[in-house]
């Protein structure tokens, strides 16, 4: 028997009101076997300053990529992972992490490409779990290793690379960059207050809209709700449930954050993250680009 | 003269094995002295480092013949207090020749890439950069 859906109210209108849980729901559950808790976050350090009783560390940039290649790790390093971390197929894996859950939302995607069944996000992460004075400890978890399975990467379902970009493009399918006002008219290449992470071209993909990732989340880190955030994906700039999607943002941080609320709040069943994003996009040669007070050039076909 | 020389710390960083590592980090973050009461009371005194992801700053005061660093960051962001300790600790009473004379890519030697991604590690040069600027704009003003 799987472990049951947080009941919270807010969470049930929306699509996959299974994919959240809510700060009480989980202090309640702490020691339930079923359940590993993790935590993924911007700063590699902060788990080990103090992070929920009992929670695993997975980390985006030392655990889930390849330590060579400019990819995720493979179905026997994925499997290894889960085993270290005390996670079977059929456990209950919950996400939590800084700065509004983006690695959260980024590590539950990458579990989601090998088709791990019962992830789920912690509603409003590190920051609401603080916030409401619930305890941490600085105690590493040593979970019992647990058997996992060798599962084949799906890269096809929810994952995007560039050449799947550009068909994406002629083919009018809708491209959503989730990046600031400033990334996306080319004025900076990276967020405001963060390191130059290297692109060499500025603007964004044509035919994208803008729509920044925190557009859909609350000060407090929490998503917003359902009719506000069908308000902002559906009604200003037209999605539904018939469109193929591409989310996109710098690094494929962000955007698994928008990729997460399209998919399981709003339900929309073709959403993809491209991961490779503009860290890719802006150095590739003869990609086209779209920048105000210029042609997309190269011209689209 | 800094408490340790920077030279150790590297070496102390690429020696301890890997799963130590990120300890040793977390235990400079942890090390990083206050503020002095000169610099709490007077913050705008400090030059906030763009480059960082949350807010940092950070001073160069000269004593005699080195030059003391102090470095603000919160404690949201041990990575960012853990590269200030570093360099706290293996530079703050040097002298401007050692300063000036550090490697900006000295970070790269302390094993810390598979644990940081290369991106993020930039910061402590970002760090070390700015310390560097400040210096040397001092000794230009001191030089008249």
């Amino acid at each position: 028997m799987g472990v049951p859906t947080d009941p919270f109210e807010k969470f049930q209108a929306y699509a996959h009101p299974d994919r959240l849980v809510s700060t009480e729901w989980l202090a309640e559950r702490l020691d339930d076997p079923s359940i590993v808790v993790a935590e993924s976050d911007e700063d590699v350090l902060l788990y080990d300053t103090g992070h929920i009783p009992g929670a695993v560390k997975i980390d985006w940039h030392a655990d889930l990529n390849d330590a060579v290649a400019r990819d995720y790790v493979d179905a026997d390093g994925f499997a290894q992972l889960m085993s270290s971390k005390g996670v079977g197929p059929d456990t209950t894996l919950v996400f939590y992490g800084d700065n509004f859950n983006w690695w959260a939302s980024y590590a539950l995607w990458v579990c989601s490409l090998f088709g791990h069944a019962d992830v789920r996000l912690l509603d409003g992460g590190r920051q609401k779990w603080i916030d409401e004075g619930r305890p941490l400890t600085t105690d590493t978890a040593s979970p019992s290793p647990a058997d996992y399975p060798n599962v084949a990467r799906d890269d096809t379902r929810i994952r995007a690379f560039r050449d799947d970009v550009l068909a994406h493009i002629k083919a009018k399918g809708r491209l959503v960059d989730v990046r600031s006002p400033a990334e996306y008219s080319g004025e900076l290449t990276h967020m405001p207050d963060y390191p130059q992470e290297g692109a060499i071209r500025a603007g964004h993909v044509p035919t994208a809209a803008n729509v920044p990732w925190k557009r859909a989340a609350n000060d407090d880190g929490t998503f917003k709700e359902r009719p506000a955030l069908e308000e902002i994906y559906r009604e200003e700039i037209g999605l539904s449930d018939g469109d193929d999607v591409i989310a996109y943002c710098r690094i494929g941080e962000r955007s698994s954050h928008t990729w997460f609320v399209l998919t399981h709040l709003l339900g929309l069943p073709n959403v993809r993250n491209y991961d490779g994003s503009w860290v890719e996009w802006g150095n590739a040669v003869r990609v086209p680009i779209e920048r105000p007070g210029h042609p997309v050039r190269p011209p689209l076909d | 003269m800094p408490e340790e020389r920077l030279e150790e710390i590297v070496d102390l960083f690429r020696e301890a094995p890997r799963e130590l590592r990120l300890q040793l980090l977390l235990d400079y973050a942890n090390g990083l002295p206050e503020l002095p009461a000169h610099l709490v009371a007077d913050h705008d005194a400090m030059e906030q480092v763009r480059e960082c992801q949350t807010p940092f700053f950070v001073a160069a005061e000269r004593e005699g013949d080195g030059y003391l660093l102090y470095f603000d960051a919160p404690p949201e962001a041990p990575t960012t207090r853990g590269y200030a300790g570093v360099l706290a600790r293996g530079l703050s009473g040097a002298g401007a020749d050692e300063i000036l004379g550090t490697p900006s890519d000295f970070f790269l030697r302390m094993g810390l890439q598979e644990l940081i991604s290369p991106l993020r590690l930039r910061g402590m040069g970002a760090i070390l950069a700015r310390v560097k600027r400040i210096v040397v704009e001092q000794e230009n003003a001191a030089a008249g």
